[in-house]
């Protein structure tokens, strides 16, 4: 994709336009998200569809949509009861954009004491840093649309169609269903899933294996994406230094200029490094540290469902003994093995697709980070030993 | 018929922060020298241009030493004319001497602890100021035989507790005819070549030469070395210090004039060398310093100076701009060092913590990809760490060098100001001297009328004196900035490229860990 950034008079307004060349598998439903508003921190997203499908009143149309919409949609769908059998895809993050808000403080405040170059450079860095934020803040929504549109239950979801043609504002509904849920449900299910999972007696081989890895991955990849995020933090201050050292050494050395002119292009380079780093590992890590623990999610749903089972056939041992309301404990019982049946087959196969959907992901986005790097490395090279040359020369 | 006087120059400045302070000094009558001298390597006062004006100064030089030797304070010794040609003179007391370049080729040495005081004013040296004939024209030429090598390593413990110290060993490897031998290996401490500085400071200094600054003291890291402590930051610590010490030296030897001097050939050669103690900060000569450098302070801000010449008021503010960029460009580098160190640090623990990542991933060629991932974090994290050294000691170290050399510029530029104040002083002076002359005439003392004749013309030959002074402290300024500008020029060049060398290295190290990772990625299936 390719972001253009549009910078209005008031500098605080930027617009994306992407060109996207992506991966919706199903031309029957594709959504993408061509276009993103950034007023005042608050992100406008237009969300873009384009179906064959006749459930939709049109064949092509565009909403807007902020960032609270979405996580009323994944709200809704965790809640959805039918939904239970499924790894339901991980809301995206809030769009964080503190790094460029400092920055921005920074700039502003040291105005007067800059040069008009070093003013420049960080306006420069400024804008850099947006870009970045935007970036990932439109491909993690993105993607979390499309993780719907492509799962064959989601794509028929109601709230999913509302959510993508629905012209008017959301935001009605997203108060009465708060105000339903109160995002208990959610709450419950972060704190009590280890203890459930770990506690449960499992017959199931296949699950026995799954719930292991999980608990055991969850914690390394949680470590791993902070870790990774800790090094590319480093990594673009790295590459801040270098803009302002290419600064102060343009002022110095007027003899040696065109060698220390590219030291700032060097800059620009090392910083595409870190940012390609942090959008195809330290992202990744951080998108499958939410996946890894909807798939947890999952387990813990079809564990309190093997747990309401056991408590039923109690109730019906005990029903049975004092020979009272049999008939509506054997009912409960049949009802409560039908849902854990329906989880574990469904559970079985959504965790076998989320296995592989994991390995593809990260084998593309390592083999993209990897030419990156070569690619960036090799462009540093020529241009430092052009660098090197005018010196020898002078 | 050699003459060596020893007089003492005792300043009466008006001013009354101008310690009065005794300076003894030699001065080579130049009567001798003008006998049997090679003129050449006379040279004069360095502005001649023909080899008649040799004579001429050499001339004129006797009359100035003569008329020097006549002011003398009672408190002082007097010229020594009663045995001219003992050359033992030169030894018969503890003085505090300066070097010479006598035709017998004896050093003349600074025995004892260096002058802790630098004196305020300029004593009629002019012997001094017209030595090193190979500069100027020959220079050049000079430059391209250069050939010394120094080197410092090998530190080495010596002691115990507070009162240890580190010792290096200095090696010079040269095919100077200067040096005795083609190679020396001695070995010194750090108070040494504080020492030498001290020394070659209060030699040169007044006479517009940039003496290249020693290495900054440091309390805080001294004592964890002499504390014991092994860790990384006192070996860092020492690896800092041996490198400027090298770095120093060899800026030192760079310079014409202090090459050949006595001081600096003993400190290379000589196996055993007398303790500075006087470079202590708290010994007697360290307080002395500290309150001379106030004086200076102060006597900077009273001394209004015309400057006529344009090139001087331009430099000037030339290096003051200078100055504040090295500084900031000094602190962005050393801020890049910091980042580059965390980075190094962040990769290695990601490395750590991507193996475990696979250790616990349960897809085959997957978990194996990832500890591939690991290892090649593991190898770029000695890279940034390798990296974050040569920032540092190329470019970082080169930078707090040329803050400090541009202290020692700026303080040039002082002295050539001192200079001019001194011959203003003596302006007033003579003035002076001229009206109580002309009271006198009408009063009827003719023996104080006697004196006041003697004294105008004492202060007479003290305005040329200081006219003179003036004139060379500026010609020497001008070359000295020229010689440091092209070093400068050359110093940035060498290092920059030393240092775009490195990275180029690292850029390519990391293509091929890259390129060995790529197929490995390729095979997750």
């Amino acid at each position: 994709k390719i972001y253009e950034p549009e910078v209005h008079s008031d500098r605080r307004k930027w617009r994306m336009r992407s060109v996207s060349v992506d991966l919706n598998n199903d031309a029957s439903l594709v959504i993408d998200i061509p276009d993103a508003l950034c007023e005042r921190d608050k992100v406008k997203f237009t969300v873009h569809t384009k179906t064959t499908l006749s459930s939709f009143q049109k064949p092509e149309f565009s909403v807007p949509r902020q960032h609270e919409d979405f996580i009323w949609l994944h709200d809704t769908i965790v809640e959805t009861e039918e939904y239970a059998g499924f790894i339901i895809p991980p809301a995206p993050p809030k769009p964080d954009f503190e790094g460029p808000r400092e920055k921005m403080h920074k700039l502003g405040e040291g105005e007067s004491s800059m040069t008009k170059e070093e003013y420049a450079k960080m306006k420069q860095e400024l804008e850099a840093e947006y870009l970045a934020v935007f970036k990932k803040t439109v491909q993690v929504h993105e993607v979390f649309l499309q993780r719907l549109s492509s799962h064959p239950m989601f794509r028929k979801d109601r709230n999913f169609q509302i959510f993508l043609e629905y012209d008017q504002d959301l935001s009605v509904r997203r108060k009465n269903a708060k105000e339903m849920f109160g995002g208990f449900f959610k709450n419950m299910v972060k704190s009590a899933d280890e203890v459930l999972i770990s506690g449960v007696k499992e017959v199931d081989e296949f699950f026995e294996q799954e719930k292991n890895f999980l608990l055991d991955y969850s914690i390394k990849i949680k470590d791993a994406t902070a870790k990774a995020e800790k090094m590319t933090r480093s990594h673009k201050n790295v590459a801040d230094d270098y803009n302002h050292i290419s600064g102060a050494l343009n002022n110095t050395a007027a003899d040696n200029n065109t060698a220390f002119k590219n030291m700032c292009v060097l800059q620009k380079v090392e910083d595409r490094m870190a940012s390609d780093q942090e959008l195809k590992l330290t992202e990744l890590l951080r998108y499958y540290t939410r996946d890894i623990q909807a798939a947890k999610d999952l387990l813990y749903r079809r564990a309190r469902a093997l747990a309401d089972y056991e408590n039923s056939n109690k109730a019906l041992d005990k029903a049975r003994l004092k020979g009272k309301d049999v008939a509506q404990a054997e009912e409960n019982q049949k009802q409560c093995l039908q849902k854990f049946d329906k989880l574990s087959e469904s559970g079985k196969k959504e965790l076998t697709s989320f296995k592989a959907r994991r390995v593809v992901a990260f084998r593309k986005n390592l083999i993209e980070m990897t030419e990156l790097e070569i690619k960036h490395a090799k462009n540093s090279v020529s241009l430092l030993q052009g660098s090197i040359e005018i010196l020898k020369s002078n | 018929m050699s003459c060596m006087r020893r007089f003492c120059h005792e300043t009466q400045s008006h001013d009354s922060l101008h310690s009065c302070m005794c300076r003894r000094s030699v001065a080579l009558l130049l009567l001798k020298m003008s006998e049997e001298r090679d003129p050449a390597a006379l040279s004069g006062s360095a502005q001649t241009e023909g080899e008649e004006d040799l004579f001429v100064s050499a001339m004129e030089s006797p009359e100035a030493a003569r008329l020097s030797a006549e002011d003398i304070s009672p408190s002082s010794n007097g010229p020594r004319d009663d045995d001219p040609d003992d050359p033992d003179d030169l030894f018969a007391e503890a003085t505090e001497e300066v070097s010479l370049d006598s035709p017998e080729r004896q050093p003349i040495l600074s025995d004892g602890p260096s002058p802790a005081i630098t004196p305020v004013t300029i004593s009629p040296r002019v012997d001094v100021f017209d030595r090193s004939p190979d500069l100027d024209e020959d220079e050049e030429e000079n430059r391209d035989t250069f050939d010394i090598q120094i080197s410092v390593s090998d530190p080495e413990k010596v002691g115990d507790g507070m009162n240890a110290y580190m010792v290096y060993k200095v090696m010079t490897k040269t095919s100077l005819s200067i040096f005795s031998r083609d190679e020396v290996c001695v070995k010194r401490r750090f108070s040494d070549f504080l020492g030498l500085h001290s020394k070659l400071a209060s030699k040169y200094m007044h006479m517009g030469y940039i003496v290249p600054p020693a290495p900054e003291k440091s309390i805080v890291g001294m004592t964890k070395v002499k504390v014991g402590k092994e860790d990384l930051s006192s070996v860092e610590f020492v690896e800092k210090r041996r490198s400027a010490l090298e770095r120093y030296l060899l800026r030192t030897v760079k310079h014409p004039a202090l090459l050949k001097d006595p001081d600096v050939l003993q400190f290379l050669e000589s196996s055993e060398l007398p303790r500075a103690v006087s470079t202590q900060a708290l010994s007697g000569a360290g307080i002395l310093r500290m309150v001379n450098k106030a004086a200076d302070a102060v006597n900077k801000m009273t001394i209004k100076m015309n400057e006529s010449d344009a090139w001087f008021e331009e430099k000037q503010q030339q290096f003051e701009n200078l100055d504040v960029q090295l500084r900031k460009l000094h602190a962005s580098v050393e801020s890049l060092v910091c980042h580059r160190k965390e980075l190094s640090v962040n990769t290695a623990s990601f490395a750590k913590s991507a193996a475990m990542l696979g250790n616990s991933e349960d897809h085959t060629a997957l978990s194996r990809a990832l500890s591939q991932l690991a290892e090649v974090e593991e190898k770029i994290d000695q890279l940034h760490q390798d990296q974050s050294y040569a920032d540092f000691y190329l470019i970082s170290e080169l930078l707090g060098d040329y803050v400090r050399l541009i202290t020692a510029v700026k303080g040039v530029f002082d002295q050539r100001m001192k200079a001019w104040a001194k011959w203003q002083d003596a302006q007033v002076m003579l003035q002076r001297k001229r009206e109580a002359e002309a009271k006198l005439q009408y009063a009827s003392k003719p023996d104080k009328l006697q004196q006041a004749t003697d004294e105008i013309r004492e202060w007479e030959g003290k305005v040329q004196q200081g006219e003179r002074d003036f004139e060379q402290i500026s010609k020497n300024i001008r070359r000295e900035v020229g010689r440091f500008e092209k070093d400068r020029v050359k110093d940035f060049r060498v290092v920059i490229i030393k240092y775009l060398e490195s990275l180029v290295h690292t850029q390519q190290q990391l293509i091929k860990y890259w390129e060995a990772f790529l197929p490995e990625a390729k095979a997750i299936a």
